[in-house]
């Protein structure tokens, strides 16, 4: 398939077609990270940028770890080691970075846009690894990859997605790639933390997590993004983990065998409880498997999109 | 009769077409185009056709100095002002220094005076509150005294309803209205975006429309109450109209103003991140963009106001959050809201309304309504010339707009202030 894209901005620039394409590429991906030798020579010689203006271990290290198992040439560049912090603005280190001639740049920011920005200034490809709260693509690719890996696809399925939804691009990006796979999505919170258009949303919506879990085929938790939370959108920890963290009880409603989703890190207790964490039912740690081999897909296709045209 | 100093031929004026006759700064008469008619002026001006209008008033203008000299100076916001057919524009206190003391205003009207002596003339606007702090009131009998039309924490709006209340007072009682800027600033300020799909969508904070409507609210509750009119700036939403329009039928004494990207664009605007179209309020939805334009029609809204906002072509090109709002608009609305006109949305006499007589009657400035006597204050509007707007047709400092690259239908040909043509 002769990739078209240039950049990886939000998962609504891809088709389904396009998606499974991702999925069936990460599998093959998948495979050589069973191997005992991880490497291959894929990209050796290109260079890929990891931008990441705001704190991240896991997309970080899973992108960096995409990046080497492909054999390209990683450099990292974090907001508190770069000139963003002596005043520099985005644009100004785009273009640093643009006369660096790299090949690919994955960019995490707090800015919703950010990697839009980018993507339209820089002539490498540019990656969106979470954009304040717009999007977070590569995450959402690698979650339907880890339910595809189990079901073999999510048509059909139902799947709720549990939390702040307001401040999270994990939920924007996996409602819009999980109901263009064809899965029926639910979205439950408080209403304090749902976006004010959410009735616009292809998904059923719901405030209370007992009736909002029934009969679903796989919950997906967010983290509660504490940092970002402003005031009165909940009273408390406390308060918010009565109503809304996920226990064994609710998972009683759910359908058999209903799978646990969560993008890390965990607040156990607060968002998931321990016993659901850790059940054979989670795919957390799957999740996290998946992310490499997801991310090698993902660098591989826009990488050499120029060589496939 | 003495012979007039000035005549304009053949201008188009309410569908007659007339000849002007100026002497002394003044209209000595508005009549029928005579086209063998000897007035013997000292000069004579063959309008071509073009349309004849009083010069339009903005009551709603950020001249940038002191302080922020390389977004706008007060000579080229006014260079602007004369090529956009504006003669008289009343600039915001958000200036650094803030415009809350005399000296300030003194050396605004002092640079107006020097780079555009004959006009078109500036009206400052004084603060309300001290460095716009919303705490303490500004001087502002002393600035009333030196040439502050009127008072406004525009930008920094304020949310004290008992220290606006006394604000409102005090003003009143130095004989100057206030202008507020109606946002509840604890919801989502200066966004620059509205609170709905669109925001959802990208991922942005929005500002909700009832941000501004709570405000317009309060603000008529307290007109009403203390019997004292408050000039409500740049509304943007059905929400407010609603407020408004059953105030002014009870009799309240609020009067309004939109501006003409309220009537042009939608929320659709700033779709993929476009800080050109950011702007405070923000831009509403296709149902408000509706509504203001059966507002300004019927009279809810008062006042047609650019809320002219340059800035400096690096301050918009960042990350939408890091970006200010506002738009560069003295160069532009006299073209785009002609083009209601064109549509059907108003006629020459509400276009007047709203853009001269109304401004001119709410902060007691000097009027034309082009009879005997009036100050001849007035433009030429070539309705049919066509131009592009780029970066180099906008004599405004700020490039700030959406509409560049825009076909624009009608230009200003000339401008008379007193009598005096100070363009064309």
């Amino acid at each position: 398939m002769e990739w078209p894209h240039k950049d990886l901005l939000d998962v609504g620039q891809l088709s389904r077609e396009e998606a499974e394409h991702v999925f069936r590429t990460g599998r093959y991906f998948q495979e050589i990270n069973a191997r005992p030798v991880k490497k291959v020579p894929t990209l050796k010689g290109r260079t890929v940028v990891l931008f990441f203006a705001e704190p991240s271990t896991r997309t970080k290290t899973s992108f960096d770890m995409a990046a080497k198992r492909l054999s390209a040439d990683t450099f990292s560049l974090a907001k508190s080691g770069s000139s963003l912090t002596k005043g520099e603005s985005l644009k100004d280190t785009a273009w640093t970075l643009q006369a660096m001639s790299l090949d690919a740049l994955v960019i995490r920011h707090q800015a919703s846009g950010a990697a839009q920005y980018l993507a339209e200034r820089l002539e490498c490809s540019v990656i969106n690894a979470g954009d304040g709260w717009h999007a977070h693509p590569t995450q959402a690719l690698l979650d339907a990859f880890t339910l595809y890996q189990e079901w073999g696809s999510v048509q059909g399925k139902t799947i709720l997605i549990l939390g702040d939804i307001a401040h999270s691009r994990v939920a924007r990006s996996n409602v819009q790639l999980l109901t263009m796979l064809g899965a029926k999505v639910r979205l439950c919170g408080p209403r304090t933390l749902m976006p004010s258009a959410v009735g616009g949303w292809p998904v059923e919506v719901g405030y209370n997590l007992d009736e909002a879990v029934r009969g679903v085929d796989a919950v997906m938790c967010l983290r509660l993004q504490l940092e970002r939370q402003t005031s009165c959108l909940f009273p408390d920890g406390r308060e918010y983990a009565r109503s809304y963290c996920l226990g064994m009880r609710h998972l009683e409603r759910a359908n058999a065998g209903a799978k646990i989703l969560h993008p890390g890190p965990i607040n156990r207790g607060l968002e998931i409880s321990s016993d659901v964490a850790d059940c054979p039912d989670s795919l957390i740690l799957d999740q996290v498997a998946s992310g490499v081999a997801v991310r090698m897909a993902l660098l591989f296709l826009y990488v050499t999109r120029k060589e496939v045209e | 009769m003495a012979a007039p100093e000035l005549v304009i031929r053949n201008a188009r004026c309410l569908g007659r077409a007339v000849d002007l006759l100026v002497s002394d700064g003044k209209v000595l008469e508005l009549t029928d185009h005579a086209p063998d008619r000897d007035y013997g002026a000292a000069r004579t001006v063959d309008a071509g056709g073009a349309i004849l209008l009083p010069a339009l008033i903005d009551a709603h203008t950020h001249l940038r100095e002191p302080g922020f000299e390389y977004k706008e100076d007060i000579a080229s916001g006014l260079a602007a002002a004369a090529h956009g057919g504006f003669g008289r524009i009343m600039c915001m206190a958000n200036t650094r220094p803030v415009n809350d003391h005399a000296p300030i205003t003194q050396a605004m009207l002092g640079a107006a005076r020097k780079t555009w002596p004959q006009g078109p003339f500036l009206h400052p606007i004084g603060a309300l509150t001290k460095d716009l702090k919303g705490q303490e009131l500004a001087p502002m009998a002393e600035l009333a005294e030196v040439g502050c039309v009127a008072f406004s924490n525009d930008g920094l709006p304020v949310a004290d309803t008992e220290r606006f209340r006394r604000a409102v007072e005090y003003a009143a009682s130095v004989g100057r209205p206030v202008i507020d800027h109606c946002e509840d600033p604890h919801m989502a300020p200066a966004a620059g975006v509205n609170e709905g799909a669109i925001s959802s969508r990208l991922g942005l904070r929005g500002q909700p429309d009832v941000a501004e409507a709570v405000q317009v609210a309060r603000d008529i509750l307290l007109a009403e109450y203390l019997a004292i009119p408050i000039h409500l700036a740049h509304i943007s939403c059905i929400r407010s109209l609603e407020f408004i329009r059953a105030a002014k039928a009870r009799g309240v004494a609020v009067t309004a103003e939109t501006c003409p990207h309220y009537l042009l664009l939608t929320e659709e605007a700033v779709d993929g991140y476009r800080t050109e179209a950011k702007v405070n309020p923000p831009l509403r939805t296709q149902a408000d963009l509706q509504a203001m334009r059966a507002a300004i029609a019927d009279g809810t809204i008062d006042m047609l106001a650019t809320d002219h906002a340059p800035h400096a072509a690096h301050e918009k090109d960042v990350e939408f959050d890091l970006a200010p709002c506002g738009i560069s608009g003295l160069d532009t609305a006299l073209p785009l809201t002609w083009d209601l006109v064109r549509e059907g949305v108003l006629d020459e006499a509400a276009f007047r309304r709203l853009w001269h007589e109304r401004p001119a009657e709410v902060f007691g400035l000097p009027a034309n309504y082009f009879r005997p006597g009036d100050p001849a204050d007035f433009i030429l509007f070539d309705p049919e010339a066509r131009w592009t707007l780029t970066t180099e047709t906008m004599r405004s400092k700020g490039k700030n707009t959406p509409f560049l690259g825009r076909e624009m239908r009608g230009r200003c040909t000339l401008l008379s202030m007193a009598g005096n043509v100070v363009l064309g």
